[in-house]
């Protein structure tokens, strides 16, 4: 019942008609990112922040406009995925399979109408799973002492790298950059200056929103100078829409799988490194193996589109609960939403359910809002945003590197900054050419002070004893978690690679959105 | 091949990363692990990665041919610049050319970028500054 009364609470902050207003802007911005090819939620999402920040919104609002925009993309995606056959972010993969084949048929409409309303489930249920699960989350972390911590975030490390990764090493070697670069700036703890080789501007530390907004938006922009695909993939394919309603038939029949695959897209979600990808992915094969008797899936079965989209919606509620309860980000994108955190100095995990309950409930309420909000926008106007995906990438891209620069330079106020933000841009394209991840970079550049800090006060409680890294029960279990989850891979194959050598190069990065 | 080379280089950074920590000054207020320590396991860590790399590498990548490639270092090229003189010619002028130069090399025709660059440019302008009242660099120009 207390978790009732808090939501009420946070319905009432959500429903202030400023945060009403950024509500429906993130999520009509979230659905145009999602469904243009080449943004995705996270990089959607890192160019946003920046600007969030310079308007000067306060924290519930920053994350109401930005936690929006992630459910959009999530619901954005399917759009090109079903028009176009292009996804529009990487969770939309699988809906191409089914959805495509649905419009060529001249059912583009009604694969749009229903998957929206699988999006809706999906989201819906997942919300309530983020209401029910995070407190109980709260109650065991509240358990957690700084060695349990320090074993959390290696957790992180580990698993986020086994799940979503094709290289192990690669994906360690990105968590140790990501911590390196965390580590550059004036020692919290002692005073002492590391790694700023002289220069001024690094004694604050590198600025995470500078990384990201370069690791994520400005290293696609190359990536699409790279190739030269800046014609647009849109223009002069139309497509018949057809009806804008999915017949009640086709509608009951996806029910059962929409309501299942929500459940496995929400369990995917809160493990620790899956992501809304890996719902959708699990989703769709089960799906498929539960149901294709007569070989229809792969040929525009309506079940095919329903399922990856509810799986990817419901994983992307899900990802909230260990990004919120423990301050560990399930995903990618989470792990952007938790930089808005740590800007706004608001520390995720059980503190904050104490601490600023009505920046948790606001957000939660604000979610509940905001798939309502999309619902409308994404079956009755859908017609809009299959206007904006005529929007080639040769005109997209300027815009997002330009609207890059005016975020970093509003927070920043620097050059040196939007230099720095180049060279990740640089860097970014060099390490997705090399198959290495970025969000473990991301995590790493987030976690790492945090990380420490917790190492040292864990060892300074012990007196110098290290062994205390590994002395309680809980420690324990999370150790050897996070060593299951980087070895397991390595030896019983991988879940996506099958998947992401069909994926294009533009989405192929970003798996574990 | 590529990733030898790449695992090459991760290793001299884990050396570099490993040397700097060696180097930080401690203070004599110090706790019991102290600033160095969990800079020398990152580097630790990052020198097993990128052995493992150099040792197992995966397929090289497609590398982008020649003329891609100074056309991306052109476009790197493009953004430092824009970076540097943003405070000295302003917001509108600046990303005009940026987004102008972006545009074309992306594959619109000469003249259309040039449309492309303004409207860019002025559209942020009205929608960030304008409306928004964020604040963009000023050049002598005022805008």
């Amino acid at each position: 019942m207390d978790t009732l009364s808090s939501l009420a609470d946070g319905f009432v902050i959500a429903m202030t008609f400023q945060n009403l207003i950024l509500a429906l802007l993130g999520c009509f911005l979230g659905t145009i990112m999602g469904a243009l090819p080449g943004l995705g939620p996270s990089n959607g999402v890192a160019i946003l922040i920046p600007l969030a920040f310079s308007l000067g919104l306060g924290a519930t609002p920053s994350l109401i406009l930005l936690t929006s925009v992630y459910y959009g993309a999530m619901y954005g995606g399917r759009i090109s995925s079903i028009l176009l056959n292009i996804p529009g972010d990487a969770p939309a993969l699988m809906t191409c399979i089914d959805g495509y084949p649905m419009a060529q048929n001249g059912r583009g409409g009604e694969a749009l109408a229903l998957s929206g309303f699988a999006s809706f489930i999906g989201s819906f249920l997942a919300t309530w799973g983020l209401v029910l699960l995070a407190p109980q989350l709260v109650k065991i972390a509240l358990a957690f002492g700084p060695a349990e911590y320090f074993a959390l975030f290696a957790l992180a490390f580990a698993t986020l790298g086994g799940v979503s990764s094709t290289n192990q090493a690669k994906s360690a070697f990105a968590a140790m950059i990501g911590l390196g670069l965390a580590m550059v700036g004036v020692d919290t703890q002692t005073g002492v200056p590391r790694f700023t080789f002289g220069i001024v501007h690094f004694y604050d530390g590198i600025d995470f929103l500078v990384a990201i907004v370069g690791l994520f938006a400005i290293s696609e922009v190359f990536i699409f100078i790279e190739n030269r695909h800046g014609s647009a993939d849109a223009e002069g394919k139309k497509v018949e829409l057809g009806r804008l309603t999915p017949s009640w038939k086709t509608f009951w029949g996806s029910f059962p799988t929409i309501i299942r695959t929500s459940l496995v897209g929400f369990l995917a979600g809160v493990l620790p490194g899956a992501g809304a990808s890996l719902g959708s992915f699990i989703s769709y094969s089960m799906e498929k193996r539960l149901l294709d008797k007569e070989g229809t899936f792969g040929k525009g079965d309506p079940r095919g589109v329903a399922a990856p989209e509810a799986g990817n919606n419901a994983a992307a509620g899900g990802a909230l609960v260990p990004m919120l309860a423990l301050g560990v980000p399930g995903s990618g994108t989470t792990a952007v939403l938790l930089a808005v955190l740590l800007a706004l100095n608001i520390t995720p995990g059980p503190l904050l359910f104490a601490n600023n309950p009505d920046v948790v409930w606001g957000l939660i309420a604000a979610l509940f809002i905001g798939n309502f909000i999309l619902l409308l926008l994404n079956i009755p106007f859908v017609g809009i945003f299959i206007r904006v995906l005529l929007v080639p990438p040769r005109i997209l891209m300027p815009i997002v590197a330009m609207v890059s620069f005016v975020g970093i330079y509003g927070i920043a106020g620097s050059t040196f900054d939007l230099v720095v933000m180049v060279g990740f841009g640089a860097l970014g394209w060099l390490f997705r050419k090399m198959d290495v991840p970025l969000v473990p970079i991301i995590l790493g550049v987030l976690l790492g002070n945090n990380m420490e800090s917790n190492l040292r006060r864990a060892i300074t409680i012990s007196d110098g004893d290290w062994s205390v890294l590994f002395s309680s029960p809980l420690s324990m279990t999370l150790w050897a978690i996070s060593i299951i989850g980087f070895v397991l891979p390595i030896f019983v194959g991988r879940f996506i690679p099958k998947k992401a050598k069909k994926l294009p190069e533009t989405v192929e990065e970003e798996v574990s959105n | 091949m590529s990733d030898r080379i790449f695992g090459a280089v991760g290793l001299l950074l884990a050396a570099l990363f490993a040397y700097s920590a060696m180097i930080i000054e401690e203070s004599f207020l110090s706790d019991a692990v102290g600033p160095k320590a969990f800079p020398l396991i990152i580097a630790a860590i990052l020198a097993v990665c990128s052995l493992t790399i150099l040792l197992k590498p995966d397929a090289a990548p497609k590398w982008p041919t020649l003329p891609r490639f100074v056309e991306l270092v052109a476009s790197i090229v493009v953004m430092v610049l824009y970076a540097e003189f943003l405070p000295i010619v302003g917001f509108v002028i600046a990303t005009a050319l940026a987004s102008a130069y972006l545009t074309w090399r992306l594959g619109t025709s000469a003249i259309q970028s040039v449309v492309v660059g303004i409207s860019i440019a002025v559209g942020i302008y009205i929608i960030f500054h304008l409306l928004f009242g964020l604040s963009l660099a000023k050049g002598p120009l005022g805008f």
